[in-house]
Order: structure tokens, then C-alpha cells, then sequence
């Protein structure tokens, strides 16, 4: 049973992860931004969906795509656009940028063709139907205190939030 | 995983969480009792603040103890599944974080009057720093190291924010936050390559299946890669050069008594985590790391002594000298790891950090007490005439500077003595000559501030005035310092106690 | 069946991306979104190493990133507002009463 995790499907997804990726970063308007990050974070997803992980997209759509993009939309809204768009988009150090990133990309390519090696040629499939059960037992298992410390990093942004942008506490 | 859920964790499990569950109990108590107080009454929260780290000490105190009930049979304890492990060095690293968390609210108490920010919030966010540093000294799965660190990481950032009608403030929050969530990112990409070689998030595992890589091949670009990108978020967390951008800013921006804080808790916090991953996790590949620590280590110290010869306010001079002391405990950590490895290096890291965290909280506590309703008082020239105006000040001021410096009877000179005891031990004769060099040059700037205070006249003549929590603090890091100076023993014996542990278990046990 | 170390390639040209976008960008809201898009990648290679070891750790991690990123965005965005009250912009050279 293999039918979702064909290759077209993958370079489809990443060629509009990677696509939507670029048009995250060169687009000047906010929103425009924003829009893109949502659909490579939706393309990311289905990528998950081919990894065997579920659950992860679904988190993935709800989360990223749903609350935390929302989030941003919000704060676009509230701080004024339109001078966004009057200012250059790009800082003065943007060719340096560029050229050291471009060197990072080419870094990338190169330690992954020449370590391909030490992973295998195939990725087997993980037993999807447990998945989310799976996920559940890791969590209270091994991962219980840091589930508990995620806990109290959550309810330290809530206050962070509160205190920096309320007028008066 | 046999049984229930229930049997998964006993009781010991959640002794060993104590110190942390105590701290947010007490954290949540004061965001709800704050929300009750009338603002006249504000100081409560301080208090509970200080109650609450009274009792995790005296939750850390009740694990030391199971330690020397056990003897030296039992080497550590871990609980929750393996996921931290209190040894020793956590213990070391927990004590020295109360301690600098509790000087830190002393000095906030009346400095927090004064800038009319007197919230709740604040407290309560020291407190859960407190608790994401503890799970980054005691974590001994990358998980709980990074979730550790993004909770220490996020109430720091509000932290320095929290004047928030300061734009200096905002924007160091600001900037602070940029990078730091930068350095996560890259951070959490390091650490997703040293999963995919090991496929395990445990320290342990990561340390003994990248032993095993390691033999196989031994120059895996993607190994490199993994551990480039890793001790980069590293770096960036204990902010050495190249990757200190943020701390001048954050540091000078921050409330003062935060500026202290993050000099000496959160970059203790950040050692421990550097010292945990390369220790245990990254020790197979030091051949490959000793190079670039070499590297960092030389840069800091030229770069961050270099820059503070031209600073005239007085917290980024302290902000670039915090910088240069890491350049010198990065030069522990290479005699740590070299062919011929000595505890020595390890050892003088942690006196290291222990002695900074008293003189440099004492430092910026001479500083904050200069604040007041109409002046900032951060400028070289606020601490002119010092002498003239509050003569014990400027007495304790001198020492904390000396000390900073490394003078010989003082608290600071036993932290480089080890270090650069450790580089002549491990051969390291050309790197133990820069850095005496660099500590040479760094008195001059030390001295620069000591001038002003002693020789130039006060342009503001009003004597400084102390409240009773801000001399309490001055006392106690004034004794610390002299004392740790005159008595260094008993501190060096702490130190080389709680590294007993993580000698057999992980320096030794990888040396092959 | 794709290959494992494609979707590492995917994960790092995207990382390189918001590396870029990092470097590069002016406007402080998107350059909070060129960390998302590093984030992702990040959760990305987690999620393709654990379906090379068979082993769901690396799925739980990508939660707890997830968290971080949730966290961040949430503080990194009011800190936003806050800077915007006292100066109305969104420039980040222009955020410049600290030396860089």
C-alpha cells in the first residue's frame, strides 16, 4: 500500500515549498509575504503526509498554517502597510547577503551529494494507523518533562505578550 | 514502556524536578497575587520571589544531600526516562543560578520604583528563566536543552523590554530577540543533523553512536556540518565573537539589574549547555572543534578587548569585557578537549563562572544604584567623583573592577589562574601567553573607570543613596569577592566536587 | 519511492532561504517570517530523519519546535507593537538609537 508517496508528488510539493519559499523573501508587501509562508507551510505538510506523519500535518495545517499565520496577518493589519511599501524592501547590506548565502546554498548541495552516502537509498514506511497514538506515548514517556516545560513556556508568552503590547498593566 | 502511565515516574523522578516545580508554583502564585495588591504594597512580590527561590535551594540542598548520603558509589542520578540528569555539575550550575537569580532581585526591588515599571510580571519572569536554565544544566536530552533554552531565552527577552516606555529598551528587546530567535533557528538545525546521524535525542546515545560514525568515516561533511551549525547557536547564546552583535545592545538597553542577570545567570545557563553538549554529545569530533574553539576563543578576546578601550557607557564596557571573560573560558574548554585532556581546563570554567557571577553582579549593582528619577546614570561620566559622593561605593566598585580584572588577592584571579594553569599543562604555551597578554590589556579599561570615580570631580554632587535590598546586595558580592579571594579553597573544592561526576562519566569514559 | 537525502536537500535549500530572507530584508514582520521559514526546514529534516530511523522522537521534536516558533511569533510580535508605538516604523535600520 503506497500510493500517495509517488515522486511526482514530491518534486509537485517542493517545487512549491521552494517556489513559495522564494517569493516569501522578495516580495515587498507584507501580505504577499505572509500568503506565500502559508503555502509552503501547506506544501510542508503534505511532504509530512509522504514521510509517514500524520499527525505532524495535521498539526502543521492547524497550527502553522491556521493560528500562527493568522497571528501574523493580524499584526500586519495593525501596524500601517502602506508605508511598508514606500521604503526600499531591502537593507544596505543586502549584496553581502545574498553572496554569503548564496555560498551557504552552494555549501548545502555539496555536503549533501558528497554525504548522501551515510543515509540509505530508501525511507521505509513507518506504521501510520499508530502514528498519533505513537506520538502520545513518546510525549508522556520520555518526553515528559519537556512537555511539562512546554507548558510553562506557552502561558511565559502569554504574559510576554501582555506586558510588552498593553498600555498599562 | 511496560505497565500504566502511573509506573512510568516514581516519586524520585519528581524529587529530582523539585527545584523547578517549586519555582513555578511560586512564579504562578505572584502573577495571581499581583493581580490583589494595591501598588503600595508592590514589594510582596519581591519578597515571594526571594521565598521561593529559598525554598528551591533548599530543594537542591535536600538532593546534594541524597548525594552525600550515597557516597561516591552512585555517580548521578537520572529521572524521567533518562531525559535529565541532576549530577554534580547540575547541582554546581543550580546553586549558581539561585544565587544570581536572588542578587538580581535585590537589586530590581527599588530600581523598579524608580522607573515606575513596579509589575508582578517581572518577578515571575525571573523565576521561570530561573527554571529554563535549570533544564538546560540538567538536560540530558537535546529536547529538554532547547525547550530549556527557548523558555530562559523568551523571559529574557520581556525582560529587557520591560521599561517599556524606554526606546532604548524596546529596541534591545527587539534586537535581542531577532538574533536570538536567529541563533535558535540554526540551533534546532544543528541538532536535527546530530538526530539524523545518531537517531536519538539522548546525550548519551548521540555521544556513543557519533563515536561509532565517527571511526567510519572520519571527515563526514554532514557530521561537519551538524557540528558547525550547532556550536554556532552555541556561540551565539554565550555570545562570542563573531556572533555578540546582540549582547552590547541588549545588555545596555536591558534594565540595569537584568543587565546583571543576563551577564551571569543566563550566560552560566548558556556554559552549561555548551559545556553538557560538546562534553558529552560532540566529544567524538574534537579534533575537529578544538581548531574552531581556538578560533572563537582568539577572536573574542582580541575583538571584545579591543572594543571596550572606546566605550564610555558603562554598561556596554561591561557588556565587551562580559564578552572578553568568554573568550577566557573558552580557552578552558580547548585544554578540556585537547589530545591530553586536562580537568583543570573544566575546573576553571566553572570557578570561573562562579567568581563572575559575585564581581560582576557587584559591578552592575554599583551601577543601578547611580539610577535615579531624572538621571540614567550608565555614563562613564555619571560614576565621576564617585568617591567624593558615596565613598564605600566607590571601595567596593574598585574591587569588583580589580577582580574583573584578575589582581592577584581578589576572587577574579583564581578563575584565570586555573585557566591558563590548564593551557601550560596541556601544551597550549603560545595561547596561554596571548591570553595573559589580553588580560594585561584589559586592565587598562578597567582602570579607566576606576580613574573617573577616584580622580576626575563629580558632576552631580547629590550623595548616593542606598536602599536597605541594594546594600544587602552590595554586601553579599562584596564579601563573595574578597572571601572567595582570601579563602579560594573551599570554592575550588566545590568546583572539582561536582566535576568528580562528570570526570568518570563523561570526560574518561569517551577517552579512548 | 524519493530518496531520503532529496528531502534533506529540500530542507536545506529552504533553510538557506530563510537565512537569506534573514540577512537581507528591512522590514522586521517578514524577517520574523524568514525564521518560520528556517523553523520549517528545521522540522522538515526531523520529520524525513525519523522515517529513516523508524524511530518517532524526531516527529515529537517537530511539536516542540513548533511551540518555540508559536512562542516566539507570539512575544516577537507584541515586542513589534511595542517598538511601533514609540517610533511608528517597521524599519529595521532605522530602529537605530543602539549602535550596530
Amino acid at each position: 500500500m503506497n500510493p500517495v508517496a509517488t515522486p511526482f508528488f514530491f518534486y509537485f510539493l517542493s517545487a512549491m515549498a521552494l517556489i513559495s519559499g522564494v517569493l516569501v523573501i522578495t516580495r515587498k508587501n507584507p501580505v504577499h509575504s505572509a500568503i506565500a509562508l502559508i503555502f509552503t507551510l501547506l506544501s510542508l505538510a503534505g511532504l509530512y503526509l509522504m514521510l509517514y506523519a500524520p499527525f505532524v500535518a495535521g498539526v502543521q495545517i492547524i497550527l502553522y498554517a491556521g493560528g500562527i499565520m493568522v497571528l501574523f496577518l493580524f499584526v500586519i493589519m495593525l501596524v500601517s502597510v502602506s508605508r511598508v511599501e514606500r521604503e526600499s524592501q531591502f537593507n544596505k547590506q543586502w549584496l553581502v547577503g545574498i553572496a554569503a548565502t548564496a555560498a551557504l546554498g552552494v555549501l548545502f548541495i555539496l555536503v549533501y551529494a558528497k554525504g548522501k552516502s551515510v543515509f540509505p537509498e530508501r525511507t521505509v514506511q513507518l506504521p501510520e494507523q499508530l502514528n498519533t497514538q505513537q506520538v502520545a506515548v513518546w510525549l508522556y514517556g520520555t518526553y515528559m518533562l519537556p512537555f511539562e516545560i512546554a507548558s510553562l513556556l506557552l502561558l511565559v508568552a502569554i504574559v510576554g505578550a501582555v506586558v510588552m503590547a498593553k498600555k498599562r498593566i | 514502556m511496560p505497565g500504566a502511565i502511573s509506573q512510568w515516574f516514581s516519586a524520585g523522578d519528581y524529587l529530582l524536578a523539585l527545584p523547578m516545580i517549586l519555582l513555578s508554583i511560586f512564579a504562578l502564585g505572584i502573577l495571581l497575587i499581583d493581580l490583589m495588591l494595591p501598588p503600595e504594597w508592590k514589594s510582596i512580590n519581591a519578597w515571594t520571589a526571594g521565598i521561593g527561590l529559598a525554598f528551591s535551594t533548599a530543594a537542591v540542598i535536600r538532593i546534594h544531600l541524597a548525594y552525600a548520603r550515597a557516597g561516591q558509589g552512585v555517580l548521578s542520578y537520572t529521572g524521567f526516562m533518562g531525559s535529565m540528569m541532576v549530577d554534580r555539575f547540575a547541582i554546581y550550575f543550580f546553586y549558581l543560578f539561585l544565587v544570581g537569580a536572588g542578587i538580581a532581585i535585590l537589586m530590581s526591588a527599588h530600581y523598579l520604583e524608580i522607573e515606575r515599571e513596579n509589575h508582578g510580571e517581572f518577578y515571575a519572569l525571573i523565576l521561570f528563566s530561573v527554571v529554563g536554565m535549570m533544564c538546560m544544566a540538567a538536560g540530558f536530552d537535546i529536547v529538554l536543552i532547547f525547550i530549556g533554552l527557548e523558555l530562559m531565552a523568551i523571559s529574557t527577552y520581556v525582560l529587557v523590554g520591560f521599561l517599556r516606555s524606554d526606546r532604548r529598551s524596546n529596541e534591545a528587546a527587539l534586537k535581542y530577540l531577532l538574533l536570538g530567535a536567529f541563533s535558535s533557528g540554526i540551533f534546532a538545525y544543528g541538532l536535527s543533523l546530530l538526530y539524523g546521524l545518531t537517531g536519538s535525542t539522548n546525550l548519551q546515545l548521540i555521544g556513543e553512536h557519533l563515536a561509532t560514525h565517527m571511526r567510519e568515516n572520519p571527515h563526514d561533511p554532514i557530521a561537519i556540518l551538524a557540528l558547525v551549525t550547532t556550536s554556532t547557536g552555541l556561540f551565539f547564546k554565550i555570545a562570542a565573537i563573531p556572533f555578540h552583535q546582540w549582547a552590547p545592545d541588549a545588555y545596555e538597553g536591558a534594565p540595569t539589574s537584568i543587565t546583571g542577570f543576563m551577564s551571569v545567570a543566563v550566560k552560566a545557563a548558556g556554559w552549561a549547555m555548551l559545556l553538557r553538549i560538546f562534553l558529552s554529545g560532540l566529544y567524538p569530533m574534537r579534533p575537529i572543534y578544538v581548531p574552531l574553539l581556538v578560533f572563537v576563543a582568539i577572536a573574542t578576546m582580541t575583538g571584545a578587548n579591543l572594543a571596550a578601550l572606546t566605550q564610555n557607557n558603562l554598561k556596554r564596557l561591561l557588556a565587551y569585557s562580559s564578552i572578553a571573560h568568554v573568550g577566557y573560558m573558552l580557552l578552558g574548554l580547548i585544554a578540556g578537549s585537547s589530545t591530553t585532556p586536562s580537568a583543570t581546563g573544566i575546573q576553571g570554567i566553572l570557578v570561573y563562572l562562579l567568581v563572575y557571577t559575585f564581581m560582576n553582579l557587584g559591578a552592575f549593582a554599583v551601577i543601578t544604584s547611580l539610577r535615579r528619577r531624572d538621571v540614567i546614570g550608565d555614563e562613564i561620566d555619571d560614576i565621576a567623583g564617585l568617591i567624593t559622593r558615596a565613598p564605600a561605593e566607590a571601595v567596593l566598585m574598585l574591587i569588583f573592577l580589580l577582580s574583573l580584572a584578575g589582581i592577584p588577592p581578589l576572587a577574579g584571579f583564581y578563575g584565570k589562574y586555573f585557566i591558563f594553569l590548564s593551557l601550560i599543562e596541556t601544551g597550549h604555551y603560545q595561547l596561554a601567553a596571548v591570553a595573559v597578554l589580553y588580560a594585561v590589556f584589559g586592565l587598562y579599561y578597567y582602570m579607566r573607570i576606576a580613574n573617573a570615580m577616584f580622580m576626575r570631580k563629580a558632576v552631580d554632587t547629590r550623595p548616593v543613596t542606598l536602599s536597605p535590598a541594594m546594600a544587602t546586595a552590595l554586601a553579599i558580592t562584596g564579601i563573595a569577592t574578597v572571601g572567595i579571594g582570601i579563602f579560594p579553597d573551599l570554592f575550588i573544592r566545590a568546583a572539582g566536587w561536582s566535576l568528580s561526576i562528570a570526570q568518570p562519566l563523561q570526560l574518561t569514559s569517551l577517552f579512548h | 519511492m524519493v530518496p531520503l537525502h532529496y528531502y534533506l536537500l529540500l530542507s536545506a535549500i529552504l533553510f538557506a532561504c530563510g537565512v537569506t530572507g534573514f540577512l537581507i530584508k528591512r522590514n522586521i514582520i517578514t524577517i520574523f517570517m524568514s525564521i518560520e521559514l528556517m523553523l520549517n526546514a528545521v522540522n522538515l529534516s526531523f520529520v524525513a530523519f525519523a522515517a529513516r530511523w523508524h524511530v518517532l522522537s524526531g516527529q515529537v521534536f517537530v511539536f516542540f519546535v513548533m511551540v518555540v516558533a508559536a512562542a516566539e511569533t507570539a512575544v516577537g510580535l507584541a515586542i513589534i507593537i511595542a517598538v511601533y508605538r514609540t517610533r511608528e516604523t517597521l524599519n529595521v535600520d532605522q530602529v537605530n538609537l543602539l549602535k550596530l
